[in-house]
């Protein structure tokens, strides 16, 4: 075997963290759309993600359905699980402060999870590759074909999401709601809609990355927390409420975790993510790219 | 007040869970605790369906000297604190002959003291060695049994079949949980006994979804063979991150947790040429004909297959040894816990069993050795018996 | 809610004592004894969170870390070492005081979600150490060999004699609380959870109330995890996982936050749903914490303690 360097070493852990930080990049993608809207941290995001990648499994492998088929079905009743999430569990909290949200958003996602483990058991599931498993060398480095899909719908996702929030009526009236849902509702916007809609934007959004992912990495029951963990640490990193920042501390945090987990120590690899999070915390809560009086407007 | 009657209301819930005990029936009972259910409920669920089994294939025999077997089977869910409660209840409450399982080491390690405390023989179908072995007397727990093999055997096996291999570098790969860690432990123990030197020592956690960092880690190193201990997922995932990253030429040997079809399925192709240890139950059907534990691996295979309409798993086969061991016991000297136990500390050699042929003595209360595994390699999607 | 009445407290102290005996001769039942004292171990964390969370409205998802801080030092000073297990069990509390000011000073700036993830990835990260650094903990396969424990020769080595010292120190800290939260203390806690702002004008100094509350908490849960170990005689980081953090929440969500005896009824609820009975579910049982906490948190946002008030209220219509 040619012999394989420490660059070949160092791009391979860049491509596998770029790959995985796209992932954390659309979930907090994801975390943003809604608390913009709402400001509530939706500790369910990552439960979009896994069901993204279960239903998939389940309409185009056990089914059978094609994969053009399958696909956009599974988004839509991912979406659908995303609008129930929030007309049973956020819309009926009658004095909503920052605990009852949260706790809300927690039971949730438990109950979720629960089911998930109820229908699909608990081992993992694949998903056959979108165009095969032929790897492709990169300076000794190996790139999935996989990898591309994951990078090209994170680009896809940001290009549709610009478009729909500066250039449609729908997708201002949402930032509307962002800046100031008072005057929204004022203005004669619907609130609670813009709010719903925001869900399954959010959903809509895990459901892809959860599609995308499971030909690399497998999917099963329980994958959900953590990816909603970190996929927090992105938003943070990037600075909560920032579209561009989310996908900025997504990347930097899957290429974080892929060189801390290669050159550092493997086993503590779920607690870079962490520490980072931590060090954004106490040190620049407001993130990279937000700034601190954002911050102080929101209500929470 | 109104906080008063939230009290007397809770109080009075502690009396809804009274419940009448049934009638004692002239049984022999015995007691089972598996992680049916929870994260490691393939260990405990296969045992669990093993064990219902047996208890049924006993009584429609006949039962034991006329009386029937009545198994009790608690879930632990893999639970520490539920084990020992579930436990303590089957000595206590329900009052069995003996316990059979925990499923987990962990959760065996939470018993241990009760079965020495409450003097009731254990027969665990769980791996680390610490369970039978009392380190601060340095001889085994007066009551504690167990009937997997340990993993020290397993790395052995492996490391056997290197060595005749030439095979002097080695990469290990493990989980982070107890099972990674025990072995991972062995195998750096041991390495020297066989002239190995371990080049590259990674571990990633039992939810990671890709090993290629590790893998990127270890080919930078070059070693002649990769070792990796995991179960669950994870032992499947980095064979597919082996294949992608094209390192097939190294050979990849995995610990004796790969036992089951299912995996070699998942890996999609990633799996062909992959060595692992596994006991005789895995392979019945490819063993030779004269060998000690054809018979009942192939019964058992054929019977589990047949009742549940599944494939077995290897860890069911755990359960099948500790409930016959007991099974016999109990038809030799009856429901008295002490002299049970001193029966399978003295009169269990050459029993046949799944996962090897036993034998205890006052010195050893785990029964097998390291011939209790046979190197196998997956050949065209299947087992095959490894040269 | 403002003044305790001592003869609740006094018929459950009643209750707690004579539980044993009663259990004895009730069928069915006789292992009861055995998760009362898990219930106790529990109500020592629930009665720390329930002020931190009720009184100081501060959020912690991340108790199980100090909860398995003073199991951990308690378990690795007395089985490794063979150090006295009180002195230990102190000192597992003095180590959770410090790594709660760590941790509190920092993370208490926060509020809202920033807090709550602050402690939760605090959380993971103590349970991720727990599992990795092996050669002290033990790693996964967990700690054995705790010592039991004895005062002056006389040895807490069966439920009774267990269930009697676990109750006696809940006793001991929920009278302790009590008189906290009625003392100038509680007040300041009170005015700090409806208004920093107002108490800070006040001249209440807010952080340091925080950090306090959050110490207390921490140090409580030092004490259960202690106990904890010496009564199973082993430990293993699952115990300590993200989900014990959240059983803890369900726990103070069921009772009612804002109402200490809250914390108590949440504790033994969830303790026998958990053992005993929710076997039939067996591990969906997790759906059925989901509905109640989600269910809770709509319908009774007081919890189950807020019950009478509602029904008054709507009696009063």
């Amino acid at each position: 075997m040619e012999e394989f360097t420490l660059t070949s070493q160092l791009f391979q852990y860049l491509i596998t963290g770029l790959t995985i930080g796209s992932i954390y990049a659309m979930v907090a993608i994801g975390f943003n759309i809604i608390y913009n809207v709402t400001e509530i941290i939706n500790f369910a995001q990552g439960e979009f993600v896994m069901l993204g990648g279960l239903i998939m499994v389940f309409l185009h492998v056990a089914a059978g359905l094609p994969l053009l088929l399958a696909f956009p079905l599974t988004v839509i009743l991912v979406t659908l699980v995303g609008m129930l999430l929030n007309r049973l569990a956020i819309r009926p909290i009658r004095q909503p402060s920052v605990l009852t949200l949260i706790i809300a958003t927690i039971a949730a996602s438990i109950i979720i999870k629960g089911i998930a483990m109820f229908i699909w058991g608990k081992d993992p599931f694949d998903l056959p590759a979108f165009s095969g498993r032929t790897p492709i060398n990169f300076f000794g480095a190996i790139i999935q074909p996989q990898y591309f899909w994951v990078g090209g719908f994170l680009v896809a996702i940001v290009i549709l999401l610009t478009f729909f929030f500066e250039k449609t009526i729908t997708g201002k009236a949402m930032s509307a709601c962002a800046d100031n849902p008072d005057a929204a509702s004022l203005v004669g916007i619907n609130v609670n809609h813009m709010v719903l809609l925001s869900f399954a934007l959010s959903a809509a959004i895990g459901a892809v990355a959860g599609i995308t992912v499971t030909p690399i990495s497998l999917m099963e029951y329980d994958r959900g927390a953590m990816l909603a963990i970190k996929g927090f640490g992105a938003v943070i990193l990037g600075g909560l409420g920032s579209f561009p920042g989310a996908i900025l501390g997504g990347l930097i945090m899957g290429t974080i975790e892929s060189f801390g987990a290669g050159l550092v120590h493997s086993g503590y690899k779920d607690a870079f993510a962490l520490i980072v999070l931590l060090a954004v915390l106490f040190f620049k809560p407001s993130g990279l790219l937000g700034s601190i009086e954002i911050t102080k407007i929101k209500k929470f | 007040m109104p906080k008063k009657f939230v009290l007397i209301a809770t109080v009075f819930l502690f009396f809804m869970g009274a419940v009448i005990a049934p009638a004692l029936a002239d049984s022999y009972k015995v007691g089972a605790v598996f992680s049916v259910t929870g994260r490691t409920s393939f260990l405990g669920d296969p045992e669990k369906k093993t064990a219902v089994m047996v208890a049924e294939e006993i009584n429609k025999a006949g039962g034991i000297n006329g009386k029937e077997l009545e198994l009790i089977v608690y879930d632990t869910e893999g639970d520490a604190t539920k084990t020992n409660l579930a436990v303590k209840k089957l000595i206590n409450q329900d009052k069995v002959c003996a316990v059979i399982g925990p499923s987990l080491s962990g959760t065996s390690m939470a018993v241990v003291p009760l079965a020495e405390q409450f003097k009731t023989p254990l027969v665990s179908c769980a791996a680390s060695y610490k369970i039978t072995w009392d380190d601060k007397a340095s001889k085994p727990r007066h009551w504690v049994f167990k009937t997997p093999q340990t993993d020290t055997m397993a790395v052995d096996a492996i490391y056997t079949h290197l060595k005749a291999r030439g095979i002097r570098k080695i990469a290990v790969m493990s989980v982070t949980t107890g099972f990674g860690k025990s072995g991972h432990g062995e195998l750096l123990k041991l390495a020297a006994n066989y002239g190995i030197k371990v080049v590259a020592d990674e571990s990633y956690g039992p939810k990671d979804t890709d090993m290629t960092a590790q893998l990127t880690k270890i080919k930078g190193v070059g070693p002649e063979a990769i070792v990796n201990w995991s179960v669950g997922p994870t032992q499947v995932v980095v064979l597919r991150n082996w294949k992608d990253l094209g390192m097939t030429k190294i050979p990849f040997y995995q610990s004796h947790g790969f036992g089951s079809r299912k995996n070699i399925e998942l890996a999609a192709g990633a799996a062909e040429g992959v060595y692992c240890p596994l006991g005789a139950v895995n392979v019945a059907q490819i063993l030779p004909s004269g060998h000690a534990q054809k018979k009942v691996t192939m019964q058992y295979m054929n019977n589990y297959a047949a009742k549940y309409n599944e494939p077995l798993s290897s860890f069911g086969g755990h359960a099948w040894d500790a409930l016959h061991l007991v099974a016999g016991a109990l038809k030799a000297v009856g429901c008295d816990r002490a002299a049970i136990r001193d029966y399978l500390e003295n009169k269990t050699s050459g029993f046949v069993g799944q996962h090897g042929v036993f034998k205890y003595s006052p010195s050893d209360h785990i029964g097998l050795d390291k011939d209790a595994f046979l190197m196998v390699v997956v050949k065209d999607g299947d087992w095959a018996l490894a040269k | 809610m403002l003044r305790i009445r001592t003869f609740p407290i006094a018929i459950f102290a009643l209750f707690i004592i004579l539980f044993p005996w009663i259990a004895r001769f009730i069928p069915g039942i006789g292992h009861y004894p055995d998760l009362m004292i898990f219930a106790g171990i529990y109500c020592l964390m629930t009665i720390g969170l329930s002020l931190l969370m009720g009184y100081a409205g501060q959020i912690s998802l991340g108790q199980a870390a100090f909860f398995g801080i003073g199991a951990y030092v308690s378990g690795i000073l007395t089985a490794t070492y063979g150090l006295n297990p009180w002195l230990c069990m102190v000192f597992g509390m003095i180590v959770a005081a410090l790594v709660a000011v760590v941790v509190g000073v920092p993370s208490l700036k926060l509020h809202g979600h920033y807090l709550a993830m602050a402690t939760l990835a605090f959380g993971i990260i103590v349970f991720i150490v727990f599992n990795e650094e092996v050669a002290w903990t033990g790693g996964p396969d967990g700690m054995s060999g705790i010592p039991v424990l004895s005062l002056f020769g006389f040895a807490f080595d069966s439920l009774e004699k267990y269930y009697y010292l676990v109750w006696f120190f809940v006793f001991a800290v929920f009278i302790f609380t009590i008189n906290l939260i009625q003392s100038r203390s509680g007040r300041a806690l009170r005015a700090i959870h409806a208004s920093a702002a107002a108490s800070n004008a006040m001249g209440v100094n807010v952080s340091r109330f925080k950090i306090m509350v959050f110490v207390y908490s921490a140090i409580l849960a030092a004490l259960a995890g202690s106990l904890y170990a010496h009564y199973l005689n082993f430990i293993n980081p699952t115990t300590f996982d993200l989900f014990f953090s959240i059983k803890l929440l369900i726990m103070i969500a069921l009772g009612g936050m804002h109402d200490i005896w809250g914390a108590i009824i949440g504790a033994f609820l969830i303790t026998f749903l958990s053992f005993e009975w929710l076997h039939f579910f067996e591990e969906f049982e997790v759906i059925v914490y989901g509905f109640i906490l989600l269910v809770v948190t709509i319908f009774l946002p007081h919890g189950l303690v807020g019950i009478p008030h509602i029904l008054k209220d709507w009696l009063r219509r």
